[in-house]
């Protein structure tokens, strides 16, 4: 136990602070705009996410995942991945939409309760990326649901995830 | 070499690896399999191609690794009404859902197959439409009419199902589980993979082959590297073309960056599966410096799209290189650390010890491969299996463990990031000089090449096929279709919390098998 202990004191927090929004992302209609404060009220409140993975390669999982690490704590901004689509506030989406995945990812969109927040990840969630559209893709997720806001990257770098989510609070009441 | 008996005409493939390639008949095709096994060959993959136009009709190939490399045997099938081929699954078991994906996607159908249900068409195409067939440009879309699964029901006194996925818990990628259970203890598992089928390889048929090292490296994007080498190993073997001495040692050095990335998150995962917060939160720590030093020093933290035809798309500084060493070290002296605290810690060996084990008897068997097959005595790793450099001029040495429980896979995964820090920090002192990237001259317009390549899961195989400049047929196998099988073997007998701790000490691939 003591060398556990050691190693967390060692290494301190790590945590660096949060990035600003980037309103060139987003996608829906903008409303008025909401001041930084109040931005920063709303998640002062506990955001809570969903994932579907809806064809990715899984890259922009690994980018996802490295969210949760000490240097980003998401969770210490009050935002935390869950398990239910039924408790989140948003959904993130990552790869292009492939065929096989669309009733899932419907029936997840559908399970959320309102605001149903979503939002697309990497080149693939955008534009389809690479894979495109085809007997097996569907293209971009905003071809299967609504999308608030899509963040470019191949995969999107962790600060880029960051500022999307913000980009996307920001979006909505 | 034991496929001698067979006598079929072998044509080597160039490469820094040994591949061979043959036309064969029915009747070799039929014997190869226990031929190979005989010696403790083993299946690597198994595909279909359309070759109409080419040279007949259709054509179902099968790769196996030998001692004396990779040996490559293509099947060619009539066209007829319902054209097959002898199944090979009953002495390789790990062909099974290979050849169904062969029948979903080319109409191909193995004769006598114990199993004949579709695997990657989930009902998104019609039954009769064959994606892989020269007449469909892949464009095509169909009204969706998804089919239900039959699934093997176990029936029994107090047995039920849970049904898991196709969207999991965590953050992690689409499948679905079906479990049938007593109580808390797993009597059998179900997999149901494809659901992140997105057409990549008849993709590779409208990518220019120049090009297809960005869509090969984007197949699993974990092995990203793995793959675009794979892929232009396929091109420069076609192609005749030689890279340079410091490419080869360059591509070395980001395979085993690669390598130790994916550990690092593992391992930390595995730890948090376990109920030891600490793990993850330390050895996430671990692989965010890591994915760091990638960004700043070749300008992407998975380092998509630094393996290029001809070489390299990055290089090596002596500064950058020094910089590289002292992470290495560092790193090490901190896996140390959290190695003695994962394995002074009872809970965590109680939760690592005996689990989800797979006995080397069954991974043989069954075609256990890579990483995991390594820690249930498979003693396989490309790296070393053969001479070649830069892995031979390094010395690399194969770690590899006999027990095949989780406890097992983690001991070899730490002990294969202490391997590929010590082979960076070699590569980073001996890095040959030269250029890192000469790019090919003119494509050969037709030709046929292979590229192999020991991904942290294991080997990937990439076959690469040109006709009058294009690419004709690209086929990418991820070792995962392999290894997933045995993930079924693996929770059995194990109770149901346990299943993620497992599940995650093999960590497979969804979109590498499901393309
Ligand atoms: S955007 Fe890039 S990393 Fe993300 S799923 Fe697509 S190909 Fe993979």
């Amino acid at each position: 136990m003591w060398r556990i202990l050691k190693q967390i004191v060692k290494n301190g927090v790590r945590t660096e602070p949060a990035p600003e929004s980037n309103d060139d992302w987003r996608v829906a209609q903008a409303e008025p705009e909401r001041i930084r404060a109040e931005l920063l009220a709303i998640l002062g409140r506990a955001l809570t996410i969903r994932l579907v993975d809806a064809g990715s390669c899984n890259g922009c999982e690994l980018e996802l995942n490295a969210l949760t690490n000490p240097y980003y704590n998401i969770e210490g901004l009050g935002i935390k991945f869950v398990a239910s689509p039924r408790h989140a506030d948003m959904l993130m989406v990552t790869g292009p939409v492939s065929r096989n995945m669309v009733v899932a990812l419907q029936r997840t969109w559908q399970a959320m309760p309102a605001p149903k927040l979503v939002v697309a990840v990497g080149d693939c969630g955008c534009s389809g990326g690479l894979f495109g559209e085809s007997y097996a893709s569907c293209g971009k997720v905003a071809n299967v649901i609504p999308v608030d806001v899509a963040i470019p990257g191949c995969p999107p770098p962790p600060l880029d995830l960051l500022r999307g989510i913000l980009t996307a609070i920001r979006s909505r009441k | 070499m034991p496929l001698a008996a067979l006598d079929c005409r072998f044509e080597t493939l160039p490469g820094p690896l040994p591949m061979q390639r043959a036309t064969v008949t029915r009747q070799q095709w039929r014997a190869a399999p226990a031929a190979v096994a005989a010696v403790g060959g083993r299946l690597v993959s198994l595909w279909g191609s359309d070759r109409r136009g080419l040279d007949g009709g259709f054509a179902v190939s099968a790769a196996y690794a030998l001692g004396e490399g990779l040996v490559w045997l293509s099947l060619p099938i009539a066209v007829v009404a319902q054209p097959s081929y002898p199944d090979i699954a009953r002495t390789f078991p790990a062909a099974g859902r290979m050849q169904r994906a062969c029948r979903d996607l080319l109409g191909l159908v193995a004769e006598d197959a114990v199993d004949q249900r579709p695997w990657l068409r989930h009902g998104a195409w019609p039954e009769d439409y064959f994606p892989l067939r020269r007449e469909h440009g892949g464009l095509e879309s169909f009204a969706a009419a998804p089919e239900s699964y039959p699934f093997v029901r176990v029936e029994g006194d107090g047995v039920h199902e849970i049904a898991v996925g196709p969207v999991h818990a965590g953050i992690i990628e689409p499948g679905h589980f079906r479990f049938s259970v007593v109580g808390e203890r797993v009597l059998r598992l179900e997999q149901h993979l494809g659901y992140t089928h997105k057409g990549i390889e008849k993709l590779f048929e409208r990518t220019a082959p120049l090009e297809g090292h960005y869509l090969a490296g984007r197949v699993s994007g974990d092995t990203t590297v793995a793959y675009a080498w794979a892929y232009c190993m396929a091109l420069e073997s076609l192609a005749g073309v030689e890279i340079s001495w410091r490419a080869r040692w360059l591509r070395a050095l980001l395979l085993e960056r690669e390598r130790v990335a994916n550990h690092l998150g593992d391992l930390g995962a595995l730890g948090n599966d376990a109920a030891l917060g600490f793990g993850l939160a330390q050895f996430s720590r671990l692989k965010e410096d890591w994915l760091r030093l990638n960004r700043e020093l070749f300008g992407h933290r998975f380092l998509m799209d630094r393996v290029v035809p001809g070489g390299v798309a990055t290089d090596l500084d002596v500064t950058s290189g020094e910089r590289m060493r002292r992470q290495c070290d560092e790193i090490e002296v901190e896996v140390r650390t959290l190695k003695d605290i994962y394995e002074e810690h009872g809970g965590l060996q109680d939760r690592f010890l005996t689990t989800g084990r797979v006995s080397p008897k069954l991974a043989a068997q069954l075609g256990l491969c890579g990483m995991a097959g390594r820690a249930s005595a498979q003693a396989s790793d490309l790296r070393m299996d053969f001479a070649w450099e830069p892995y031979a001029a390094l010395q690399a040495t194969m770690a590899s463990h006999r027990n095949g429980d989780v406890a097992a896979r983690v001991t070899v995964r730490i002990e294969e990031i202490f391997e590929s820090l010590r082979l960076i920090r070699e590569i980073v002192a001996r890095l040959p000089k030269g250029k890192p990237l000469s790019t090919p001259g003119a494509l050969p317009a037709n030709g046929i090449g292979a590229g192999w390549v020991e991904g942290w899961r294991g080997d990937v195989l990439v076959t690469l096929e040109l006709e009058a400049g294009g690419i004709r047929r690209c086929h990418c196998h991820d070792p995962s279709w392999q290894n997933w099988p045995l993930l079924e073997h693996a929770v059995m007998d194990n109770i149901v919390p346990d299943f993620p701790l497992i599940n995650k000490s093999f960590n497979l691939s969804y979109s590498g098998q499901d393309l």
